[in-house]
């Protein structure tokens, strides 16, 4: 197992150094789509491997050689592994997708000698968040993601996008100092930031201080996964950027948020005593998201209520607390990262196509565009639950865990999934009508559609479709993922071995004497 | 033994730091909240310097004496959250300027589409146009009005009765 740890950093420095590459090629373009696409490629290959490789156990890389609670660590376990596959899937696609889109409208249309290398870079940063086994490191990836998340939501500077990047930057930018504020206290009462570390000496500080710690670290994730009251943001923002834009953010920003928010609470938080509030808060992000989405008449805006109403789903099978609630959460995530990246690619066809996405003046596509229409219904109905996509798998795995738990609130979660579900479904199905049924207002514009955008957008929802034939090899993996969480002492033996200490250079140093 | 009993001065100063950045960061203008972000960023960087204990000696190996190093590690972390402040708030005073550029003024302004939906509610309008609220003008209220007003006491009026007697009546034997 040891002679792959060397693959560990490569999702993360592969990204980089082609964004560097990418950058200084700015006058080729045809170089830079090159390099950016092969770079993705070799992190989907990479990420892969470690996802099979880490059904066997934690791979783990001091990163430097200076040994894990000192030095900083990369840790591929099954639950990175799953996040960091599916979330290159899903860029590869995208990048294909913008690729595509960049062909057909020329590179005066874009930006593009900017585009792919901070594309490159929020890969980067979003595979070092999953890594990373490390709170700093994780802010540090966090910052990275968002930085590039700036410069591609405010793409071409229009008023627009300037408007809704002022709003994302600024929430993004307190949700980060409050995650900052929170390291400072958490190394002011630990002593370190390494989260095997932490898990080890969290028990021993004072409760009180270890609930406050909890809370600022579940604001600051809240905000980035955007969890209701702090999911205001997300609507108002991810709508207006360009179509693979919001499509990347939708998938994967908040799953980040999401992802960090299991890896805490599983690993440093075990005793769960924010559980009810979460459960609270799952219930308000899924009730309020679903009615702001039956409201709008704006495609994009829709999905991206969507989208605030199903991250409720995933909070609550967190919450649960249980094997059987993490293991239908990290269903959930992967499915949903696939599922609301292709919607939001398809409404961005949609837009192409019908030369808008406000629902009012769309309509009559399914005649027009009939593999449109398909590429949309199906992933609509995946969203939606119906049997027998993933969607309804990973909601039947939370029904369950949840009855299960058999608490009040446990049920009364429940019935707000299932009334969440049938909204989502109206939602939807509203839209559906609306753009592919109804007879147009005015006559749509002809435009044509590019074979590759239409290409990577079915690739997306095959994958989806994928989810749903791959379900019990996927959801095994899923189950162990959560055992692997259940039971914290494989994470932390694997990064902190007899001795306490990674490999690398602090080894002979620790032997002289006193760990400050 | 490290000593670890804060810096007054330090902790009163973060203080006063992240209350005036709270309330710079409550204001609408673009480098006001720029402002407030830098302070409030300050503020946690002078945290990490207090959670990293008493200053010490530098953190040399061989050097000094061990039990006289200051942390190395807070003073690592600060650094590099210095650096990402700072990268952020030249984006950030980037987006004002491009902001007055466009618009001669920094503020952060409202959706205009959340707004239309907002008022559509206020209204309790529909939030889109139907072939079926296309076809008839009345709404579902006032249908139902006109059909209790022939039933009981009050007359309807000519006009609305002519007008929409008929596809009120569609609709009823339809739906049945």
């Amino acid at each position: 197992m040891t002679e792959y740890t060397w693959l560990v950093p490569l999702p993360v420095v592969v990204p980089l150094f082609g964004a560097g590459l990418a950058l200084a090629l700015y006058r080729r373009p045809r170089l830079q789509r090159i390099i950016s696409v092969v770079a993705l490629s070799i992190v989907l290959v990479v990420a892969a491997t470690l996802l099979v490789l880490a059904d066997d156990g934690p791979l783990v890389v001091d990163i430097g050689g200076w040994a894990a609670p000192v030095g900083i660590d990369l840790v591929a376990d099954r639950l990175s592994a799953l996040m960091l596959t599916v979330s290159a899937a899903v860029t590869l696609c995208v990048q294909l997708y913008s690729l595509a889109q960049g062909e057909a409208d020329g590179d005066e249309a874009a930006p593009v000698s900017i585009y792919h290398p901070t594309y490159l870079i929020l890969t980067a940063g979003v595979a070092n968040a999953f890594l990373s086994g490390d709170l700093f490191n994780i802010y540090v990836g966090f910052e990275i993601l968002l930085a590039a998340s700036y410069v591609l939501l405010t793409l071409g500077g229009t008023g627009e996008r300037i408007r809704a990047g002022s709003i994302y930057v600024v929430v993004a930018l307190l949700s980060s100092l409050l995650f900052l504020i929170a390291i400072a206290l958490t190394y002011a009462a630990a002593g370190t930031v390494n989260l095997a570390q932490l898990a080890e000496r969290l028990p021993e500080i004072d409760p009180g201080v270890r609930l406050l710690l909890q809370v600022l670290l579940l604001l600051a994730f809240g905000i980035k996964a955007a969890i209701f009251p702090l999911s205001a943001w997300l609507p108002d923002s991810y709508p207006t950027a360009p179509a693979p834009v919001t499509a990347v953010f939708a998938g994967l920003l908040t799953k980040v948020g999401v992802y960090a928010i299991i890896r805490t609470q599983t690993l440093l938080f075990p005793e769960g005593r924010m559980d009810d509030v979460l459960m609270w808060a799952a219930l308000a992000t899924m009730v309020v998201g679903i009615l702001g989405a039956v409201a709008q008449d704006d495609l994009k805006r829709l999905l991206s209520f969507t989208l605030v109403s199903h991250i409720g789903y995933m909070l609550f099978g967190i919450a649960l607390a249980s094997e059987a609630g993490w293991s239908a959460s990290i269903y959930y995530v992967a499915h949903h990262i696939i599922v609301q990246t292709g919607l939001f690619l398809v409404a961005g066809l949609i837009e192409r196509r019908g030369g808008s996405t406000s629902l009012d003046s769309l309509g009559g596509l399914a005649k027009l565009a009939p593999v449109l229409a398909i590429l949309f219904f199906i992933p609509a109905m995946n969203l939606g639950g119906i049997p027998p996509l993933s969607g309804f798998l990973g909601k039947v795995g939370l029904l369950q865990a949840g009855v299960a738990d058999g608490s009040w609130l446990a049920l009364t979660l429940v019935v707000g999934g299932v009334a969440t579900s049938l909204l989502t479904l109206y939602a939807l199905i509203k839209a559906w009508n609306k753009a592919f049924w109804q007879t147009p207002p005015e006559p749509l514009p002809d435009a044509t559609l590019p074979k590759g955008m239409v290409g990577s957008a079915a690739a997306l929802v095959v994958l989806g479709l994928a989810l749903t034939v791959g379900a019990g090899p996927l959801y095994g993996y899923a189950e162990r993922a959560a055992g692997a969480l259940a039971d914290r002492s494989v994470y932390i033996q694997s990064v902190l071995p007899e001795g306490g200490r990674g490999s690398g250079e602090s080894v002979d140093v620790a032997h002289g004497g006193d760990d400050a | 033994m490290i000593d670890m009993s804060p810096n007054l001065v330090l902790v009163g100063l973060i203080v006063v730091l992240v209350t005036a950045g709270v309330y710079l960061l409550l204001e609408r203008s673009l480098s006001r909240v720029l402002i407030g972000v830098v302070l409030i960023g300050n503020g946690a960087n002078l945290l990490f310097l207090v959670a990293g204990g008493a200053a010490g000696r530098p953190p040399i190996v061989g050097l000094e004496l061990e039990r006289e190093m200051a942390d190395p590690l807070p003073q690592a972390m600060v650094l590099t959250a210095i650096v990402i402040t700072l990268g952020m708030t030249a984006f950030l005073l980037a987006m004002a300027y491009r902001s007055w550029q466009l618009h001669r003024h920094d503020e952060v302004q409202d959706d205009v589409e959340d707004r239309r939906i907002a008022r559509l509610a206020a209204r309790d309008e529909r939030a889109f146009e139907d072939d079926d609220t296309e076809e008839s003008t009345t709404t579902l209220d006032e249908e139902a009005a006109e059909t209790r007003d022939e039933t009981d006491e009050g007359e309807p009026s000519p006009a609305a009765a002519g007008d929409h007697h008929r596809p009120t009546d569609d609709r009823g034997e339809g739906s049945r």
